[in-house]
């Protein structure tokens, strides 16, 4: 029995090592994943907390009282009132606070960090501080993560049902078979996209309308433009999936491709969390992914009544990444497996 | 009358190997033509060459007279030697997904019942057995109706029965006017279909033509056969060659009473004698020094 297993257990190594695509994947992938966790999430006192404080200065002097010196807290400066009720209404920010007198704090009723913020400002404010209304409605978390989940579930299912299934085509000699047709690549590849999009749509809008119909999640915005993002949205990322394909040969080399691409999707997009608390570069890196401008869009129809107007921005870079990685992927696009 | 198919100085060169080594034939319409070669002689290389599927380094292919473009693939059915298609489809879903990318259609029923299909129709690809697949596989290449149709080792893993109700399908897709370009290494199957014959090897065509001419030209004789292991006395003074991968001594010879008078002095065990008419493989033996199938 050892002997077979043994040999089994040979073979597949052997398979594995002389892949060297998949080889050279699978060490490089978890050294990206480590080097870029750690730049993005190093240091022993990353902020747990994000603490808007209002002030026209755009730096914050911590030595102006001992709260702003607590640990795993970011203290950024919001210039604008509303502005800093909207984004505690929204978990962008878990507190806000005044330190001219009189000393005032804001915070969501509704959201788990701000509670916990709360109790560590109150520890720092022995001689008490005054709590406001957050004006406008607060944002309960499953209103404000629910665009987060159906869009990480969307990006999920457009880069590895699409990418994936085109590898194993190719690899299987079907995608060979069509190529011995008048079929082109562009056919094949929008028939790819089209059916993708059918099936995600019909997914996510079966779950929302489940959240909708258990939780009564909020929309504030309508839902035709809800579906616009959505179809732009799924496009993109099926897109996506087909370029990271194009040419790949190994099952295992395209898993690897595509958590490359999800994995910072899934940190950086805002499906959790939000990043108004991140490093300017870290948004900037984040806006090349097509689930921020998903998330973002989403977001702003579902909480703020946005309308098809207002995310237009967007739309714009949804569309364009869609022309840019189709076009790519057919460009790229290879039939054979060598 | 223009060929249905010409190939003109083939060329595919690989960093280490030349593939296909200036290989330049033609096919007249409505004839079965026969790609012989062992393994690795460069034979699928140069038909998927000609298919558009694998890019030349040099050379042209003509496809009734013209450069094969977009009319060569809707008029040319292809049958490859490994293709998987797609799962969770029936047969007959499969053969109407790819019916659908061609202009010119084959009518379902007719196909499935011409390929022996149609109790199969409802079947999942996945539990077709390999003759079932291979009929299936064919069907696919005759969904457009093809003027051309290429069949890559079709038999190759078949059982004898299997073997030969394919052998029929064949027989009747040429009768109704398709040319066919077989790949096979299997020699009974290229004599049985074949009207003319190309045998490759090492990237070149060596002999093409009918292969009954083809055997007249080389063999005015008839080949007598024994078992190595039956031989005990000395054939020193009779021409003969021995193939050890089949255990037999072969002696040619045009006065087959003379050679057996000259057995029956030297070698003793004549018992399991056998006389047969030389075949391709003989032809291909003595063209090139090894076995067809080594």
């Amino acid at each position: 029995m050892f002997a077979r297993i043994l040999a089994i257990f040979r073979a597949r190594n052997l398979e594995f090592l002389r892949d060297r695509g998949s080889l050279s994947w699978n060490i490089i992938l978890p050294i990206v994943l480590m080097f870029g966790l750690s730049f993005i999430f190093g240091g022993t006192d990353r902020p747990q907390f994000t603490v808007g404080v209002l002030q026209q200065d755009e730096a914050i002097d911590r030595d102006v009282h001992p709260f702003l010196q607590t640990r795993y807290m970011q203290f950024v400066a919001v210039d604008d009132a509303e502005d800093g009720f909207r984004k505690v209404g929204r978990h962008q920010l878990d507190l806000l606070l005044r330190l001219e007198p009189p000393a005032t704090y804001w915070v969501n009723p509704d959201s788990p960090k701000g509670y916990y913020a709360e109790l560590a400002l109150l520890q720092a404010f022995p001689e008490g501080i005054a709590k406001g209304q957050v004006r406008g409605d607060a944002v309960r978390y499953v209103d404000w993560v629910l665009p987060g989940i159906l869009g990480m579930n969307m990006m999920f299912s457009c880069l590895f049902g699409v990418g994936y299934v085109v590898v194993r085509y190719r690899k299987n000699g079907f995608l060979k078979r069509l190529r011995a047709t008048p079929l082109r690549p562009i056919e094949f590849v929008i028939a790819q996209v089209a059916s993708r999009l059918v099936l995600i749509m019909s997914i996510t809008t079966f779950v929302y309308a489940g959240t909708k119909f258990f939780l009564d999640t909020r929309m504030d915005g309508s839902y035709l433009a809800l579906l616009v993002v959505a179809l732009l949205g799924s496009i993109a990322l099926v897109s996506m999936g087909l370029l990271v394909a194009a040419r790949v040969t190994s099952e295992e080399l395209a898993g690897g491709l595509l958590n490359m691409v999800t994995w910072p999707m899934m940190l950086l997009s805002g499906v959790w969390f939000s990043l108004e608390a991140a490093d300017e570069w870290v948004r900037q890196v984040a806006n090349v992914f097509p689930l921020t401008h998903i998330l973002g869009a989403a977001r702003a129809i579902m909480l703020d009544g946005a309308g098809l107007a207002d995310v237009a921005p967007q739309l714009l870079v949804l569309c364009a990444m869609s022309a840019f990685f189709l076009g790519l992927g057919a460009a790229l696009f290879r039939w054979r497996a060598n | 009358m223009v060929p249905a198919l010409e190939a003109r100085h083939l060329v595919k060169r690989y960093p280490s190997v030349l593939a296909v080594d200036d290989v330049s034939f033609d096919v007249r319409a409505g004839i079965c033509f026969g790609l012989l070669g062992p393994n690795g002689a460069g034979k699928t290389t140069t038909v998927e060459i000609i298919e558009g599927v694998t890019p030349a380094t040099s050379g042209e292919v003509l496809y009734y007279g013209e450069p094969a473009g977009a009319r060569f693939r809707e008029e040319v059915g292809i049958q490859f030697q490994n293709t998987a298609l797609q799962d969770y489809l029936t047969v007959r879903e499969t053969l109407d997904m790819f019916r659908t990318l061609y202009d010119r259609r084959a009518d379902i029923d007719r196909l499935l019942e011409e390929c022996s299909l149609v109790e199969l129709q409802g079947r999942d690809n996945r539990r077709l057995s390999g003759g079932q697949r291979q009929r299936l596989l064919l069907a696919v290449a005759l969904v457009n109706r093809p003027r051309l149709v290429f069949l890559d080792e079709p038999t190759t893993g078949l059982d004898p029965q299997a073997r030969r109700n394919f052998w029929d399908l064949v027989k009747r897709i040429r009768a109704g006017g398709t040319t066919v370009i077989l790949t096979t290494h299997y020699m009974d199957e290229a004599q049985i279909l074949c009207d003319e014959i190309a045998i490759m090897d090492a990237g070149k065509v060596i002999t093409r033509g009918q292969p009954e001419a083809l055997l007249r030209r080389h063999y005015p004789n008839v080949i007598i056969e024994l078992p190595a292991e039956d031989v005990s006395g000395d054939l020193s003074n009779i021409e003969h060659r021995v193939r050890p991968e089949q255990g037999v001594i072969e002696i040619p010879t045009e006065d087959v009473n003379g050679s057996l008078r000259d057995l029956a002095l030297h070698v003793h065990g004549l018992n399991r004698l056998r006389i047969r008419q030389p075949n391709l493989e003989d032809l291909f033996l003595d063209l090139t020094g090894h076995s067809l199938r080594a």
